[in-house]
């Protein structure tokens, strides 16, 4: 993930052959699983949706992507939460 | 018994037949018998790429649906008696040959071939099925462009579904002074991207379009690059550790690691 980060924000000094490896890997960690950045968000609503029932959170600061390591993908999401509701 | 080696790629134009002509022509000065498949049905390519067009009488289709005998479809190359090339046919489609049919052609073949090289169509539908189903070992093709190693991470997925694993890769029209400034992928990443193993790297050369016209694949030609780095992956084929020449070396620091040649 900081990897893709430091990609997007380091456009301007870096050659176009490490904007195409960051969007190669992007592109193709959704490829392999079948999933669009937009299904991922429609996930990440509907999850706020029910996390929000039971926990207070930032929805601000969620954090939820894709990571790939070698062969294998995982969802990996950050919910930073605000505190226990009705306790 | 023969084996049965598919070259793939996913995205089209890429490179799949030049590289079906020059290891096939490759193997056979390897002192090998090989015979080269044409799956492109409809598109039919190879044969104008080895310059045996004007001897075709029988074609892929015709074998499969009984009009000639097996052999009589075999056309002998002009410069090795022991290449011969099954061509495709250029006024069916896709769906005249099926994956059971490819398959028992493959055996039959591997009884009198040592290999047989099966040149597949661009994309992911049947042409390509029918293409891969007899084969033991694939090699996809690709450039140094996002689009074609998108589609080459795709078909690596397809291949392993078929049971074809560890299929390897070869990395065509690859031009140093763009690595060298940064403006084109180096050979590590996408190695690294795609966890597959690297079977050769193939210059952009001038000299593949100047042996295109002439019909005389570029392994034959002594002084060119392009022809040095498919006559390597021949030999890389055969299982020989052949070491990367020079312009392989400029780009490839360390690539000599990762096929354990250093
Ligand atoms: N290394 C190279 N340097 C220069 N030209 C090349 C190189 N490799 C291939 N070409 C040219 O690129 C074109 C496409 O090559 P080729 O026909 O082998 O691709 P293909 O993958 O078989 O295409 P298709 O998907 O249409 O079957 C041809 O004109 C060929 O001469
Ligand atoms: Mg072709």
């Amino acid at each position: 993930m900081l990897e893709v980060m430091k990609g997007i924000f380091s456009k301007e000094d870096s050659t176009s052959k490490d904007l195409a490896k960051e969007r190669l890997r992007l592109v193709l960690v959704h490829d392999r699983i079948g999933v669009s950045p937009e299904l991922i968000d429609d996930m990440k609503e509907e999850l706020i949706e029910v996390i929000s029932k039971y926990l207070d959170i930032d929805e601000d600061g969620l954090e939820m992507d894709l990571d790939r390591n070698d062969n294998s993908v995982a969802l990996i999401a950050n919910i930073p939460v605000k505190s226990l509701n009705n306790r | 018994m023969g084996k049965c080696i598919v070259i793939t790629s996913g995205k089209g134009g890429v490179g799949k037949t030049t590289t079906s002509a020059n290891l096939g022509t490759g193997l056979a000065k390897l002192g090998k018998r090989v015979v080269l498949i044409d799956a492109d049905i409809g598109l039919r390519n190879l044969d104008v790429v080895l310059g045996l067009e004007n001897r075709i009488v029988y074609d892929i289709v015709d074998v499969v649906e009984g009009n000639c005998r097996l052999e009589q479809a075999l056309i002998k190359d002009k410069r090795y008696s022991s290449l011969c090339l099954l061509p495709a046919a250029q006024t069916r489609d896709k769906t005249a040959v099926n994956p059971d049919q490819m398959k028992e052609l493959c055996e039959k073949l591997k009884k009198d071939f040592d290999y047989i090289v099966i040149d597949s169509p661009a994309g992911i539908e049947q042409g390509f099925k029918n293409a891969i189903a007899g084969a033991d070992r694939a090699l996809v093709v690709t450039t140094p462009e996002v689009s074609a190693v998108r589609d080459a991470d795709r078909i690596i997925g397809m291949l392993e579904a078929e049971g074809l694993y560890d299929p390897e890769l070869i990395i065509n029209r690859v031009r140093i002074d763009m690595m060298n400034r940064g403006d084109m992928m180096n050979i590590e990443d996408m190695i690294e991207i795609l966890a597959i193993k690297l079977l050769g790297v193939v210059p952009e050369d001038e000299k593949i379009v100047i042996s295109t016209n002439k019909g005389e694949p570029v392994v034959l030609s002594d002084s060119s690059q392009s022809g040095e780095a498919f006559w390597n992956i021949t030999r890389r084929l055969e299982g020989e550790e052949i070491p990367l020449i020079s312009l392989e070396e400029g780009m490839l620091d360390r690539f000599k690691r990762i096929v354990g040649l250093r």
